[in-house]
């Protein structure tokens, strides 16, 4: 099964949530659409989403919640 | 009294920790930096004397907590803690824990951060003050009833504000009634989410106004002023062009503007530097109060340049306990001073953050330049924090020159590796309304939506 590595496109601060109470965007096992929102960059103060670049299901993620990230880090794997 | 310092502990970090470095050292005082992981090799940490990791790189799990910065600032045997600006600089319950821990917190007392820091509280201490205020509700509105009330007597369109809301959050503006009406229940809703509290109150929305700000220094007993700033030139409500003194304010009018925040600041015993910000309608020169910073202010440096005198090192002193070491009278204004915020971001791409390393770096020089920043060549900006680089500041005999004074301090500037705003400042500095200093607070924004393109570099 073909699988693609999700990369950030920013270095910064990884949120796999909205908000700090609301439940995660996606997880482990969930399918996902092209363009879909599965996390945040916070950089500089501002924040910038994370969109899937592919149809699929996370099979896992790599960075967690508040996890700082380098840009072109994986932060999730997506099997086509 | 007077409380012995020896030792400072800096609890903020970037250019304002490096600017209260120099003013330490001045007045023979040792240093300690704190710092997160990510800013083990600041600028900040490799100038002070001595170093402290307070936490991790987010500034919720370092820089914004009270328990560990405090407990850091005792072990490290500092006997005073000055926070800069932002982070825990306005943060009440800071203040509290670091004085009951027997340590000099460097700005005023909690209770006056308490009172300055909630709107309503604040605005009616200006108002017993006697300062202008703009007319609304003068405190929350409790009931829709009270409401309607209010925007009956003065009028649409009107500003919907959060009490504990800042930084131009939590604002609306209605300007009918069927709005007002569908807004109201939202904006209480949201300020309830965002700040705790779902308190509102309500103002007269002023169309076209300047943003002043007066400079207050206070010794707990005696306070004076430092004249005024003009940070008309925002985006999204943050400030981005600064000047001393404001260009467009007749003598009368600056007369009485800064008398209001003297008798602000007298009326709460104020102690430390502050600022009291107003907005300025020169159509019919009135000022209005809009809130009062309680601690240094980004902008500094332009007040210090047309005045002489170094706010950060007087700030220690009174908080040392000293009086004040000038008269009123010994404060008078001397040509004109402008300050650029250099941002890591790129103004071409809708100010999108640029940190990375900064491969290149040419510090401008020559008469009258200063430049407050964060940067030394080889140093990796972090994506954790604000993305201020630094401050670009000028003096010269008048705005005229000091604007062509500024086009070319910008143009000897080089920051290489990552994208600056110093495109925007450029053209800004080439502007014809901004050197006539024909604007008014919305006045980038819509600038922007014509030359953004053009900015890159």
């Amino acid at each position: 099964m073909a699988t693609k590595d999700l990369l950030s496109p920013l270095p910064g601060t990884f949120y796999r949530k909205p908000s700090p109470d609301a439940a995660p965007y996606k997880n482990e096992g969930d399918a996902v659409k092209k363009g879909e929102v599965i996390g945040l960059i916070e950089v500089m103060k501002s924040f910038h989403e994370v969109h899937a670049d592919s149809d699929g299901t996370i099979t896992a993620f790599h960075a967690d919640n508040e996890d700082a990230v380098m840009a072109g880090q994986p932060l999730a794997t997506i099997s086509l | 009294m007077t409380r012995q310092v020896k030792k400072l502990f800096i609890a903020n970090r970037g250019e304002i920790a490096v600017r209260i470095i120099r003013a330490a050292r001045e007045l023979g005082l040792t240093t300690v930096q704190a710092h997160s992981l990510a800013d083990a090799d600041s600028l900040a940490v490799r100038l002070a004397d001595e170093a402290v990791n307070i936490g991790p790189p987010s500034a919720a799990k370092s820089y914004l907590n009270v328990d560990a910065v405090v407990a850091a600032a005792v072990a490290s045997g500092a006997d005073a803690v000055h926070p800069g600006y932002g982070f825990l600089a306005e943060n009440a319950r800071f203040a509290d824990a670091v004085e009951a821990a027997g340590l000099v917190f460097v700005g005023p007392t909690a209770q006056q951060i308490r009172m300055m820091g909630d709107k309503v509280s604040a605005l009616e201490a200006a108002i017993r003050a006697g300062v202008p205020t703009v007319p609304g509700s003068k405190g929350r509105v409790e009931t829709p009833e009270a409401a309607s009330a209010v925007v009956d007597r003065i009028g649409f369109p009107v500003m919907i504000k959060a009490s504990a809301g800042g930084g131009g959050r939590g604002i609306r503006v209605a300007t009918s009634r069927e709005e007002f009406d569908r807004l109201m229940p939202q904006a209480s809703a949201e300020a309830l989410a965002a700040f705790g509290d779902g308190g509102l109150y309500i103002e007269k929305f002023i169309a076209s106004s300047r943003h002043v700000e007066v400079q207050v220094l206070g010794d707990g007993h005696d306070v004076v002023h430092f004249f005024e700033r003009e940070c008309s030139l925002q985006r999204r409500r943050q400030k981005v062009w600064e000047e001393a003194p404001a260009a467009m304010l007749p003598a009368d009018v600056r007369a009485k503007l800064c008398q209001s925040a003297v008798d602000l600041a007298k009326a709460v015993n104020y102690r430390g530097a502050g600022t009291i910000e107003y907005l300025y309608d020169d159509t019919t020169r009135d000022f209005y109060f809009l809130e009062m910073n309680t601690r240094i202010q980004v902008e500094h440096p332009v007040t210090e340049m047309i005045t002489g005198f170094d706010l950060v090192r007087e700030m220690i002193r009174v908080a040392m306990g000293q009086k004040l070491r000038m008269k009123q009278s010994d404060i008078t204004i001397k040509g004109h001073a402008i300050e650029c915020r250099i941002n890591a971001e790129d103004p071409s791409k809708n100010f999108m953050p640029a940190p990375g390393l900064i491969d290149t770096l040419n510090i401008p020089g020559g008469a009258g330049v200063r430049f407050d920043s964060l940067l030394y060549q080889g140093y990796t900006v972090p994506p954790f924090y604000d993305s201020l680089l630094g401050k670009l500041i000028v003096w010269d005999e008048d705005r005229a020159s000091a604007i062509t004074r500024m086009a070319r301090a910008l143009g000897e500037l080089e920051i290489g590796g990552v994208k600056t705003t110093r495109g925007l400042h450029r053209a800004l500095a080439a502007d014809p309304d901004v050197k006539a200093a024909k604007f008014d607070t919305q006045f980038l924004e819509h600038w922007l939506e014509k030359n953004s393109e053009n900015l890159g570099e």
